[in-house]
């Protein structure tokens, strides 16, 4: 049936690469006119003024990137643990968050109460392992083959219970983290780069080599693992998965317990960099602009996409946020996730959505 | 035997479509209204109406918004909070610019601003499915949140930073302000949530009703059928923001009476509305009420009920134990009844219809 006569005419904006061509060009066009004709030297202050200050001073630009790409890089963790989660079993788990504060509460919590600090590491993968476990057994079981929605809320009703958990067993109040016990290395190394001085906090450092140092290791655990085949089996299709053997039960305590080592982790990083409190609850948030951008599925995009939003939120904070009264870090990572989504639907790197009817 | 539509005989399409179509329907409906009316204000206390009940309405309200939304249409929204802030500054900003017009034809205008910013965010949600939509109305709570902070035009450049309720009067009745009594905002309450709870419920009913539940059980079948998604689904979000928007002024003007409103519309509410629409059931207006009445009472009366029972927690404590039952609870209830309390409300009227021979 491919006719000549019923094929569609060929769409010069049907190719992408000119569609965006004539987009940028008709902006590019507007903006040469617009700041021809403004008087009140608004679209300058938008348009040119943010550019002229990054090339007069690039030292402020690195400082500033710098700073993004930590975030993004803890932005990024949280996702992570968004990801497995997702990928494993379907279930859009909002408690990420808490159970990080939960993660980094129970260690400072134990190294309060006497116990060396890396007996207390293990002891807390100890405590993930049986949440990963009794949240399996209690929540996730008999909830099997419910809508997402239904599961979704579950993490939220997770979520409520930790928090009235963690705070009646260690208080609200903010707590430190024990990063010298660790051997976390503090202060700065300050850079000669471009003409300026580019301070750099040891922890940044540290924090972005145990992420890269984490990352390459769940890569190589999802490749090259028995326990990561299954994985990735369970993550294509539930029901092949259990067709060849595989326990789902055993898959789910196991892709918990990951994203509880994950969680671990980034509390470490995280309450390192500031302190351990509940407040980062909030920070769960952010890591879901982060997921949309990267897509559900993807761990490749859970690292860009935290790497994106981190840098364009603190660039966007720090040259544009001036003009419109500053505090825009609290919603701009959604509205570039939102600017992505209108171009790919399924996110940067996620699957192809595919509707049948 | 009580409970019966054997040998109730409809004989004109008008009662075929009417929304309560069983006798006896009507007189549990005549009852509750009775005891709203009449009952509560007469024998509640003041503390009972004004912490109990006003906000167990206005959460209702909320809740039926959110629930055309997410329920009948199908769209992941969490960004009520937002569009509840928005009905209270236009509520707030049309009395300071109108004081002679009446505040409840104020708080029903207010409405129609948190409709249209609710359309202009839903704009999205045309290309944009499913959790991913989840961020375009978390856009909106966060900027929205924002602006209520930063844009002192909003809060009519107060030093405190927050609306100041005027006082406001019918019949010189001080309806808001701090001279209008508990009794006095439920019954405005009351009314309001009624009368839009009719509209809703004719809404749901009608042909748009049946368009947004089309487009949630597949858009592109419903599409198929010729239901423009583009009306349906911005249709939703303007008359869920519409009834967002008007429980949003009347939480500010009738329950709170000012005070810090970016505080009051943070995301957190938004995750509590959201709540209510779960547990009291997804697509469906009772369960609005069911959901609302579960959450705003519980946390009020584990605060008040425990000491009572003799389990000796107070302040801090009791609100990390509150955090916990509720959270004990929403697992629970989706796990008995994943379909929410309405669910459970068809169910008892089954049981009852074929009471006392079930066989």
């Amino acid at each position: 049936m491919s006719d000549i006569a019923t094929r569609p005419a060929p769409n010069l904006f049907a190719n992408p690469l000119v569609k965006a061509g004539l987009i940028v060009a008709a902006v590019v066009a507007a903006l040469v006119i617009g700041i021809r004709l403004d008087s009140s030297n608004t679209l300058y202050a938008i348009f040119v003024d943010p550019f002229q200050q990054m090339v007069q001073a690039p030292d402020l630009l690195v400082q500033t990137v710098w700073e993004g790409l930590v975030s993004g890089v803890l932005y990024a963790l949280i996702a992570l643990g968004f990801v497995l989660i997702f990928k494993a079993s379907g279930v859009f788990n909002f408690a990420q968050g808490i159970m990080v504060v939960f993660a980094a509460l129970t260690l400072v919590g134990l190294y309060e109460k006497g116990v060396p600090a890396f007996l207390a590491v293990i002891l807390t993968l100890g405590v993930m392992f049986a949440l990963a476990v009794t949240i399996e057994r209690v929540v996730l079981r008999p909830l099997v083959n419910q809508p997402d929605i239904i599961l979704f809320m579950a993490t939220f009703g997770i979520t409520y219970f930790l928090i009235g958990f963690g705070e009646s067993l260690f208080g609200g109040n903010p707590k430190q983290m024990i990063a010298e016990q660790l051997y976390l290395p503090k202060g700065a190394v300050d850079l000669q780069i471009l003409g300026g001085l580019v301070s750099l906090q040891k922890i940044d450092i540290a924090a972005a080599v145990i992420a890269s140092l984490m990352i390459a290791a769940l890569a190589a655990f999802f490749q090259y693992t028995r326990i990561g085949r299954a994985l990735r089996a369970v993550a294509d299709s539930h029901k092949a998965a259990l067709s060849v053997g595989i326990s789902l039960n055993q898959i789910w305590v196991i892709v918990w317990f990951t994203a509880g080592i994950v969680a671990l982790i980034t509390g470490i990083m995280w309450g390192a960099r500031s302190d351990v409190s509940f407040a980062l609850e909030i920070v769960a948030l952010k890591a879901l602009p982060v997921l949309i951008l990267g897509g559900f599925t993807s761990i490749p995009g859970a690292i860009v996409g935290g790497l994106i939003i981190g840098i364009g939120e603190k660039l966007g904070e720090f040259y544009w946020g001036p003009l419109i009264g500053g505090g825009i870090e609290s919603w701009l990572a959604y509205f570039i996730a939102l600017g992505f989504l209108l171009f790919r639907p399924q996110g940067l790197f996620g699957d192809k959505i595919i509707e049948r009817i | 035997m009580l409970y019966r539509e054997a040998g109730q005989y409809k004989s004109s399409y008008a009662s075929d479509m009417a929304v309560f179509p069983l006798k006896e329907d009507r007189i549990g409906i005549a009852v509750i209204l009775a005891i709203a009316l009449v009952a509560i204000p007469f024998l509640g206390s003041d503390f009972f109406i004004a912490s109990v009940m006003i906000p167990f309405l206005i959460f209702s309200l909320a809740a039926i918004g959110l629930n055309i939304l997410t329920g009948y249409t199908g769209l992941i929204s969490l960004g009520t909070a937002a569009f509840m802030g928005v009905g209270a500054y236009s509520c707030y900003k049309l009395t300071t610019l109108f004081p002679g017009v009446n505040i409840i034809v104020l708080i029903l205008l207010s409405g129609l601003f948190s409709a249209g910013i609710g359309v202009l965010f839903g704009l999205p949600s045309l290309r944009i499915k499913g959790f991913y939509l989840a961020v375009a109305t978390l856009a909106a709570q966060f900027f929205l949140q924002w602006a209520f902070v930063r844009v002192p035009w909003l809060f009519n450049y107060n030093a405190s930073g927050a609306i100041e309720v005027p006082q406001r009067t019918l019949f010189d009745i001080p309806l808001t302000g701090a001279a209008a009594t508990p009794e006095t905002r439920y019954f405005v309450c009351l009314g309001l949530v009624v009368v839009l709870t009719w509209f809703a419920s004719n809404i749901v009913h009608g042909k748009l009703g049946r368009s947004w539940m089309a487009v949630r059980d597949m858009d592109i079948a419903a599409e198929l059928m010729g239901i423009k998604l583009l009306n349906a689904k911005l249709m939703a979000f303007a008359v869920s923001s519409y009834f967002c928007g008007v429980a949003g002024a009347m939480m500010i003007f009738l329950w709170y009476g000012g005070g810090e409103a970016a505080d009051v519309f943070s995301i957190r509410l938004s995750f509590n509305i959201l709540f209510m629409v779960i547990i009291g059931g997804l697509g469906s207006l009772i369960g609005s009420f069911f959901g609302a009445a579960f959450l705003s009472i519980l946390p009020t009366a584990l605060k008040f009920g425990l000491p009572a029972l003799g389990i000796p927690i107070q302040g801090a404590a009791a609100e990390h134990v509150t955090f916990m039952l509720v959270g004990a609870l929403i697992i629970t209830f989706l796990i008995v009844e994943p379909h929410g309390l309405a669910r459970l409300w068809q169910i008892g009227k089954q049981k009852l219809r074929t009471w006392p021979f079930p066989y």
